[in-house]
């Protein structure tokens, strides 16, 4: 047993180094997502949004995608809010606010430190330097907790598909790596969107918001909301009253911080566990030899302790029991010591 | 005609039946999901991207299987002899719970065939991935665990003595992995602070999900320790009283179990100075988990051990048992989600909920026949005990 169990011990150590190694790399490689200088972003200044959705037909057309349940001129849309679908990668909604009717666009919002990139388990989404979150149907396994996660609703689901894909608004990345502009941007007549480099368009917002004091609530919706995304949005009102209300007060913390203190938990149990363990089994095993020892002693005491016939008739295997006894003891008490010192030299 | 009528009362049980149906109506479920997608047979949305099958089958599943490691820790580690009658029945329910669990996973995945991949580019920064991972692991040691029961059936004595040799340590192994992956279940959902309800949403997610977890594969012990009692008789090798002493000890670790779990519950909601929300409906609902299915049969195995009354003690054992699988389905769908207005909110498909009965019948089927067959419920005197 004892020597099963040595081999065992150097068997666990590497493992739980072997584990403790993998668990280590995330903090330096994944959970920060750098921020390059030539990030791009987009800019919805609500305030210029009439609702005409040339953004949704457009993206539409650029995505390929199959002619909307609804016909576009049907004002009828507004009547609900609408959310992304797997065949509606940016939707416009309407919101009274004030017996004002205000128009907001959705879409995947393209976050800084994206929760949906952190939490797949196998990289099927990331942060590209440009700016977009990539997605790649073929290593994604469908788990869906990238849906779970994002914070804006903006991921749907081919439910229909026996081999479905998550869909969201790409922020048009083929068209942005040739040089063009995002086909939402472009159809837009009224000018309510407007792509450019991130720190260009919070620029330019931080300006109309001075330029225009009555017309903007002084919020860039998408500047710090979990440490920023790349669309922006304008409004002259509190984003919470244009759907978002489940984000009012949105901290600034990016998401993929929160699972931080948990992961740093990790290698502290694969490392301390197995002593602490083994110590508990290393006590009972002693507990156990001990008690065997003295239960053995007992038997011996209760034959002296027997009336002089059988005393006499035993006495012999009682001379016997005693060696017994005796070397049972001197062997736990050896063994404990010697369990001792491999303890305290190893320590 | 006599020979026929009695294979025909062997095998036309009521249990027996009841699977017929389940398979019946089930297996053409499974083909309109694999082959027309899960929106075919279930109620999943855009909003809700995790609905039964992962509340129950997946997050309720693995807590209630967690009884194998939590005997396991007891009386290979602990040396708590008097529970050895207990222990592989509880490591063979937490082996073929966590096979379900990870059938129940490849239901649910959209593209399983790609699950590879988690190996060949792993998200390291994914709660999920660690999760997968020791899931998997621990899988395998269970089945290393209970691999001598395999062994004695089939008369294979080196390699049972090769198995034996290796109890302590994979029980060590087994211990560290489910720490880690019970707890990591629910700190799953620590990225999701404005989604889950802020009186579920906690930072200590992770210690809920582990303490709990401990008192559900207590209560799954006990309370799996009466039902093959009542139906599997023949093959337990201990009696009554035995039993009934073993539930009693059970009982007290559970009120122990369940009382901690309790409190760091309300630390909980103190510390997220949550209180308010305990006067709106979903707050009355979180009293309802709390302490009708924590509190509550915390109280009742306290009451059941100071007694000495075992049944006290099963009952006990069925609410903590419906309590877990409450807390679990909260956790990942009712609480999950409270913001999303009601005409996008979930209830699961008939259809759902059939497949994880299929699940379920299955693993009793498994767990029937392995029991018929290979020394679980007993200890076969020529091997003697595992020490
Ligand atoms: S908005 Fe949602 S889907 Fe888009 S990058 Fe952020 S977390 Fe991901
Ligand atoms: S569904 Fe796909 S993309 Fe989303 S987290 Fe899972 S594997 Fe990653």
């Amino acid at each position: 047993m004892s020597i099963s169990r040595r081999g065992f011990l150097s068997g666990l150590g590497a493992t739980a180094l072997a584990c403790g190694s993998t668990e280590a790399g995330q903090h330096t490689e994944h959970s920060t997502f750098p921020i390059p200088d030539g990030r791009m972003g987009l800019l919805h200044d609500s305030t210029y949004c009439v609702g005409c959705r040339a953004c949704e037909v457009a993206c539409n057309r650029v995505n390929e995608l199959p002619p909307p349940d609804q016909p576009i001129g049907d004002l009828s849309v507004f009547d609900r809010e609408r959310r992304t679908t797997d065949t509606a990668l940016t939707v416009v909604n309407r919101y009274r606010v004030d017996d004002v009717d205000v128009f907001r666009k959705h879409q995947c919002m393209h976050c800084n430190e994206p929760s949906c990139a952190s939490v797949c388990l196998v990289r099927a989404l990331v942060k590209s330097p440009e700016g977009p979150v990539l997605y790649d149907p073929d290593v994604c396994v469908g788990c869906r907790y990238c849906m779970m996660t994002c914070p804006y609703y903006a991921l749907a689901y081919e439910y229909e598909s026996p081999n479905p894909r998550v869909v969201r608004c790409t922020m048009c990345y083929p068209r942005i790596v040739e040089g063009q502009v995002p086909g939402c941007a472009e159809a837009c007549p009224m000018g309510a969107i407007t792509y450019g480099r991130r720190s260009d368009l919070l620029h330019q917002a931080r300006e109309r918001i001075a330029e225009h004091p009555g017309r903007y609530v002084e919020h860039v919706f998408g500047e710090h909301e979990f440490g920023g995304t790349s669309w922006l949005l304008l409004a002259g009102t509190s984003p919470s009253r244009l759907g978002l209300a489940s984000l009012e007060n949105a901290s600034h913390t990016p998401l993929p911080e929160l699972t931080k203190s948990f992961l740093s938990v990790v290698p502290l149990v694969l490392t301390l566990w197995p002593g602490l363990l083994l110590g508990f089994y290393a006590m009972t095993k002693r507990r156990e030899e001990v008690s065997e020892a003295e239960a053995r002693a007992r038997v011996v005491e209760a034959l002296l302790s027997a009336d002089e016939e059988t005393k006499t008739k035993l006495a012999a295997a009682a001379a016997r029991s005693e060696k017994d006894k005796e070397k049972a003891i001197a062997q736990a008490v050896k063994k404990a010591l010697e369990e001792q010192a491999a303890k305290g030299g190893a320590s | 005609m006599s020979a026929t009528t009695t294979i025909a009362k062997r095998w036309v049980t009521p249990f027996n039946v009841f699977a017929a149906v389940v398979f019946a109506v089930g297996l053409p479920l499974v083909y309109l999901r694999w082959f027309h997608g899960l929106g075919s047979v279930t109620n999943l949305s855009h909003d809700v991207p995790w609905g039964f099958w992962i509340g129950f089958d997946v997050m309720a599943g693995v807590a209630l299987a967690a009884g194998g490691y939590v005997m396991a820790t007891a009386v290979h580690l602990f040396g708590m002899k008097e529970y050895e009658p207990v222990v592989r029945p509880a490591i063979l329910t937490g082996f073929l719970g966590y096979v379900l669990v990870i059938i129940g996973v490849g239901f649910d995945l959209g593209r399983p065939w790609n699950a590879p991949h988690m190996l060949l580019q792993p998200g390291l920064a994914s709660i999920l991935f660690l999760v997968g991972l020791h899931v998997g692991l621990y899988c395998t040691t269970q089945f290393v665990e209970i691999s001598p029961a395999l062994f004695e059936w089939l008369g294979w004595k080196r390699w049972r003595k090769i198995a034996v040799s290796i109890t302590v340590g994979a029980t060590i192994f087994g211990v560290i992995l489910s720490t880690l992956h019970q707890s990591a279940l629910g700190a799953m959902l620590l990225i999701t602070p404005t989604k889950l309800h802020p009186l579920w949403y906690s930072p200590f997610i992770g210690l809920f999900f582990f303490v709990s977890s401990v008192a559900a594969g207590l209560a799954m012990v006990t309370f799996e320790g009466m039902l093959s009692h009542r139906y599997m008789g023949h093959r337990v090798g201990i009696d009554h009283e035995r039993l009934d002493r073993i539930t009693l000890g059970l009982a007290k670790a559970s009120a122990i179990t369940l009382g901690a779990y309790f409190a760091i519950k309300m630390v909980g909601v103190a510390h997220g100075n949550t209180w308010r929300y305990l006067g709106t409906g979903m707050g009355v609902w979180f009293l309802v988990e709390v302490v009708g299915f924590v509190l509550v049969p915390c109280v009742l195995f306290a009451v059941a051990h100071r007694e000495r009354r075992p049944r006290l003690a099963r009952f006990a054992a069925f609410v903590t048992v419906v309590g877990i699988v409450v807390n679990r389905l909260n956790v990942s769908v009712i609480a999950f989600n409270w913001q999303v207005r009601p005409e996008h909110g979930y209830f699961p498909a008939w259809s759902e909920l059939w497949i994880s009965v299929l699940l379920v019948t299955t693993g009793i089927i498994i767990y029937r026949w392995i029991v018929g067959r290979m020394p679980i419920l007993d200890n076969h005197p020529d091997w003697g005990s595992i020490h």
